[in-house]
């Protein structure tokens, strides 16, 4: 068997187990309406975390996703608000705008061979900087356009919804399994984060291939924000702190290496409902507290970094007899 | 002479920034003593940059080692529940300090570990405490801000030390001990060493696993006096919001402190003026009548340009450039050297 | 000729690392570029793929003069290259690795029905039965290298550089691999191949070019040349008068023991050997490359724990688990690989010489400035190590002054026990020559000294007994007069002539 699937075994086994858990305290959890609930409270999450996915695979990280997430609400508040623009128009404005800050960004790693980690640290002051800068208040939304996008939703059997945000998810996770697993630019993305210089070798353009990643998590960033605020109806600049790490989290539970090169999209959308599914049992029992969430979700990652230190060691132990 | 030109362009950025909120805010620098403290813009600086100096010190001796420690924001929190918990508890003030600091040195030591022994990244590493750490947080305080009364514990937030706001004496008296034990013993050139060259400092007989552990417990232990003066500050432990995003503004302030994120020679003295720096900034936005809302993207435009200066890719490209000015077109072998 | 190269020159700040080199290449050949570490193979193959640019000479490939600027310009002319390592990447599929850059796509997206067809079509005739849309890490080292040699010959297709592409194999898969380059050779494709185990060279070859410290040495026929002959051409002569001088002075009696070590072995790197080194005595240990001398010595030192064996002194057992406690039982080691192992680049002069002497002493005794300061002046005299002052930062000297710095560290400690890895690699002749006085010197003081070198002569000048290791075992022990260049030479040709059953 290709080690290599393994983490993504084990994260698919860990999603299982803890239905099962479920399913025998609450048979009425694995119903779809449950099932709904889950993909629509988790979208916005689901949708950025394809994009971390595509940055952690290429051996990067974009600690920027959470201000541009607030941002995008805040900016689609304040320009429904105050322009005549219809919504779909500042949709594309809001796309074009994260995505060239995430290909900007991109570039100044490449450019200035400076560590992603802290060039989207200055993008996430940046990004949350602007929100602020364009309203500290919480901004309603109160567009037609948007009742109809909140409550479009498909009828699964069970009178589960299958909300369209729901769906946004789902079919962001398919275009990203299609990027990263059928397009060159994704064979592009697994090289990098295999080794730059090997990479290089290869024939990859790294300069190109990394402002391209970046631009592409920018642009999932933004589609999350337009999820978010279709989900919550308003836009505040103090909204999703830390989703970039929550993000992060449902990658590496998702069973995708933090150094880059190896993990499958599919994995974190396992990794993002096991996630949701904690919380769902948390709320379900009522007893437990919610910050066990996080420490589960803690426990969830020392597990799966372990597992894959193990993995790391015992591939090229084979490989290079010992200690190199 | 010399520690004097390495704090140069930190002493400079901090008085340039202090003369441009004085521009717009006369009363910038009046310090005035009022019922036995001071008082002034200055003071209240030096007592809000006690979280992020006190995170600061420690951080800057995790990354001289090539490492980095996101998890001290929640340290913050932790420690602060431990410290209110004992209290609320009525187990007295100095075994609340003392249990506060315990679990700042336990947290170092679990990332130390993971770090040293285990061999993880040190981000990654570090990633899962800041994680799982605010849920301890929460368990610890059952959710709840727990809150006391405690006027001997509150001092550590709110009392005065010879006039000066006691967190600011705790980290200014932090500072100088821990920089102290670094250059009067052998400690900080043996940290610098595993940080530029892991690997031939083991072999020239320096207990590199020790070291690491013991970075990661004095950063743990930085985390536990500022989730000290955090609680006592509000007089409560807030296991959601205390320490938050402050480690990100630890790393800002040590490498605004020109402490390369490589690893190697450090300075503490440098990273805290990084602090005040930062502090400064956000102090004098208010004062100057900015709305606060500038605040990060001014940060955010400071980080940038720092990278830019500090960029070796940069460095090279200007060197060449300078020499093809003199010399006519540049060598073929660029791309080869920046690399 | 399809390959010629004339009078290729190449410096880098300190060291002429390729001078005046020549090298032909016919099209159906396979041609061996020997020579131990340093000698320029690696610059000459850099040079080919257009990582370096040559100071001076010429390259030309079918008649036209070409001078690659990267190796993606290099291959479009026909220069492949496989690395012993690093050379696809083992996370993508067989066939991902095959393809890159050129995916058959089907409406705008990698068919991976089409890319499996065409990865498959590129290793027909490489005679390898796997699954092409496995990850390429799953596979053995061997069925990489093919891999990325079959990717190497249809991109380029003319040259084709293997350089040191057995390092990691076992005999059946060298065996696989070599059919594969027979096979290519077959096809008129002309290959370069470096490697360091002669049985393998003299199995593929046809001919021979040997450089040594940067020179191009002789190229013959493979058939026409001995092995004696050719580990003579590798190994050089030089530095006679050095020999002299310890001819003269090598009357002494046996030197009084001092360290024991009996069994010492780990599986997989070292097989058991026993060594007894005595006070005030230079002990050589001899071998190609990769023959296990350099492990011998990390096994002493403690770098890779013992999997077997004991170590005691005149007082009693020693344990070696670790640097620290060979340190603690008086040893020193100078590492072969100075810039990785040995100097902390960014500390200055004065803190790399004070390092070793202040992890002994622990943090918090700091060796007062002064004291430091003095230490690093006496042996910036002491060795000659030119350096503006003692607070330069190491990594702006230059190669031998930073490995006298390394010297100076352990010096500094005062070791019993001192093991140089091959001390003198890649430092100009001067500087050479004043290392081996620094032996002569140190070993006169009772201090004990395990060399490691490639270079015959030096072993010869300084050492009172050889060691000679081969195929990860320590094969012939010479003494006194026994030791020459003949004897040494002898005992490795003999023994790796074994190779190829052995292994």
């Amino acid at each position: 068997m290709n080690p290599r699937l393994l983490p993504l075994y084990a994260t698919i086994a860990i999603f299982l187990v803890a239905c099962v858990i479920c399913y025998i305290q609450f048979p009425y959890m694995l119903s779809t309406r449950v099932l709904g609930n889950l993909l629509t409270d988790n979208a916005y999450l689901g949708i950025v975390a394809v994009g971390m996915t595509v940055v952690i695979l290429s051996g990067g990280i974009d600690l920027s996703v959470g201000s541009v997430i607030a941002f995008s609400g805040v900016f689609i508040a304040v320009m429904l608000r105050d322009t005549g623009l219809p919504a779909p128009v500042v949709f594309v404005l809001l796309l074009i705008v994260t995505t060239a800050f995430g290909a900007a960004m991109g570039g100044l790693i490449h450019g200035l061979a400076m560590p992603p980690f802290i060039v989207t640290l200055a993008g996430m002051f940046l990004a949350r900087g602007a929100a602020y800068m364009l309203t500290i208040d919480s901004v309603p939304i109160d567009d037609p356009f948007y009742e109809m996008l909140r409550k479009a939703y498909y009828l699964m059997p069970g009178k589960g919804r299958l909300t369209l945000i729901g769906m946004v998810m789902l079919l962001s996770f398919a275009v990203g399994m299609v990027i990263a697993h059928r397009t060159r630019f994704g064979a592009s993305v697994y090289a990098l984060g295999g080794g730059e210089n090997t990479a290089r070798l290869m024939g990859v353009q790294v300069g190109r291939t990394t402002v391209g990643i970046y631009a592409f998590s920018g642009f999932m960033a933004g589609l999350s924000g337009i999820v978010f605020s279709v989900y919550t109806g308003s836009g505040y600049p103090l909204a999703t702190v830390g989703t970039e790490l929550t993000a992060i989290a449902a990658v590496v539970i998702g069973g995708t290496l933090l150094t880059g090169g190896s993990g499958f999209v599919f994995g974190t959308f396992i990794g993002v409902m096991t996630m949701g599914l904690i919380q769902t049992y948390i709320v379900f029992d009522g007893t437990l507290s919610s910050w066990w969430t996080k420490i589960v979700i803690g426990g969830l990652l020392l597990l799966f970094i372990v597992l894959q230190k193990g993995l790391l060691r015992l591939t090229s132990a084979r490989f290079s007899g010992g200690l190199a | 002479m010399q520690t004097l030109r390495r704090l140069a362009p930190q002493i400079v950025t901090l008085l340039a920034v202090c003369l441009l909120v004085t521009l717009f805010f006369p009363g910038f620098l009046d310090i005035s003593m009022s019922g036995g403290r001071l008082v002034g813009p200055v003071i209240d600086i030096l007592k809000r940059s006690a979280p992020v100096a006190l995170l600061a010190i420690g951080m800057t001796l995790v990354i001289a080692t090539r490492g980095i420690d996101l998890s001290v924001g929640t340290v913050i929190a932790i420690c602060g529940a431990v410290a209110a918990w004992a209290i609320a508890g009525g187990m007295g003030l100095w075994a609340a300090v003392a249990l506060a600091i315990g679990a700042g040195l336990l947290a170092g030591l679990w990332n130390g570990v993971l770090v040293a022994v285990i061999g993880i990244q040190p981000i990654v590493a570090t990633l899962i405490l800041m994680t799982a750490g605010r849920g301890i947080a929460q368990l610890i305080t059952e959710g709840r801000i727990l809150t006391f009364t405690d006027p001997g514990f509150a001092w550590f937030g709110s009392g005065t030390l010879f006039g000066m706001p006691v967190p600011a004496v705790i980290w200014i008296v932090t500072g100088v001990v821990m920089a102290q034990l670094m250059r009067r013993t052998a400690l900080g050139l043996l940290v610098e060493a595993i940080g530029i060259n892991r690997r031939a400092s083991a072999l020239a007989g320096v207990n590199a696993l020790v070291l690491l552990i013991a970075v990661y417990m004095a950063s743990g232990l930085c985390a536990a006096l500022a989730g000290i003066i955090t609680a006592a500050d509000i007089r409560g432990a807030d296991a959601n919001n205390a320490g938050l995003w402050l480690e990100l503004d630890a790393i800002l302030a040590v490498v605004i402190g020109g402490n390369s994120l490589l690893g190697g020679r450090f300075s503490i003295a440098a990273a805290l003026l990084g602090a005040l720096i930062i502090q400064t900034i956000d102090t004098g936005i208010l004062l100057a009548g900015f709305p606060s809302e500038y605040n990060l993207v001014i940060k955010a435009g400071l980080v940038v340009i720092i990278l830019v200066l500090q960029s070796p890719r940069l460095a090279t490209e200007w060197y060449f450039w300078r020499r093809s000015v003199r010399e006519g077109p540049p060598p073929a072998t660029t791309k080869e050297h920046a690399r | 000729m399809l390959l010629t190269i004339r009078s290729l020159t190449k410096t880098f700040p300190g060291t002429l690392a390729l001078d005046d080199v020549r090298f032909d290449l016919a099209a159906g050949e396979v041609h061996a570029l020997l020579g131990e570490n340093g000698a320029g193979k690696s610059t000459l193959i850099k040079c080919l793929t257009g990582a370096y640019r040559p100071d001076a000479g010429e390259i030309t490939l079918d008649g036209a003069v070409v001078a690659p600027r990267s190796t993606g310009e290099a291959q479009e002319l026909g220069i492949g290259t496989v690395y012993q390592e690093v050379n696809l990447l083992p996370n993508l599929t067989v066939a991902q690795n095959l393809c890159f850059g050129r995916e058959p796509r089907r409406f705008g997206l990698v068919s991976s029905r089409g890319m499996k067809a065409m990865a498959e079509g590129m290793l027909d005739g490489y005679g390898l039965d796997i699954d092409v849309s496995r990850d390429l890490g799953t596979y053995s080292v061997a069925i990489q290298q093919i891999v990325a040699i079959a990717r190497a010959v249809a991109l380029s297709g003319k040259v084709l550089i293997l350089d040191e592409p057995t390092a990691s194999l076992d005999a059946r898969e060298v065996e696989m691999l070599f059919d594969v380059v027979r096979g290519l050779r077959a096809q008129g494709l002309g290959i370069v191949f470096v490697s360091h185990f002669l049985d393998q060279v003299f199995d593929l070859s046809d001919r021979v070019t040997v450089l040594r410290n940067g020179r191009h040495i002789v190229t013959e026929d493979i058939a026409a040349l001995d092995r004696v002959r050719l580990i003579e051409h590798m190994l050089g002569h030089a530095l006679e008068d050095e020999v002299e001088a310890r001819n003269a002075g090598h009357v002494e009696a046996r030197r009084p023991p001092m360290l024991h070590f009996e069994g010492m072995a780990r599986r997989g790197v070292i097989e058991g050997f026993d060594l007894e080194v005595g006070q005030g005595e230079v002990v050589g240990l001899a071998g190609l490359l990769g023959s296990g001398r350099t492990e011998s010595a990390e096994l002493l030192f403690g770098l890779r724990a013992a999997t077997a064996g004991t170590a005691r002194d005149q007082e009693g057992p020693l344990t070696l688990d670790s640097p620290r406690a060979a340190i603690r039982a008086g040893f020193g080691f100078a590492p072969e690989d100075r810039k990785t192992d040995g100097i902390v680049a960014d500390l200055s002069v004065r803190e790399n010489i004070a390092l070793a002497l202040q992890a002994r002493r622990g943090w918090a005794r700091p060796i007062p400035r002064a004291e430091q300061q003095r230490l690093a002046e006496m042996y910036i005299e002491r060795l000659d190590i030119r350096t503006s002052d003692a607070e330069k930062a190491v990594g702006d000297l230059s190669g031998g002054n930073q490995q006298k710095v390394v010297l100076a560290r352990w010096l500094a400690m005062n070791p019993r026990f001192l093991i140089l890895d091959e001390p003198t690699r890649g430092i100009d002749v001067g500087a050479h020559a004043e290392i081996l006085r620094l032996i002569h010197q140190l070993t006169d003081e009772g201090m004990s000294v395990l060399l490691i070198s490639s270079e015959l002569d030096e072993l010869i000048a300084v050492s009172d007994r050889v060691i000679v290791v081969r195929d990860r075992r320590h094969v012939a022990e010479l003494t006194g007069a026994g030791i020459s260049t003949e004897t040494i030479v002898h005992a490795i040709a003999q023994h790796a002539r074994k190779d190829g059953e052995a292994a």
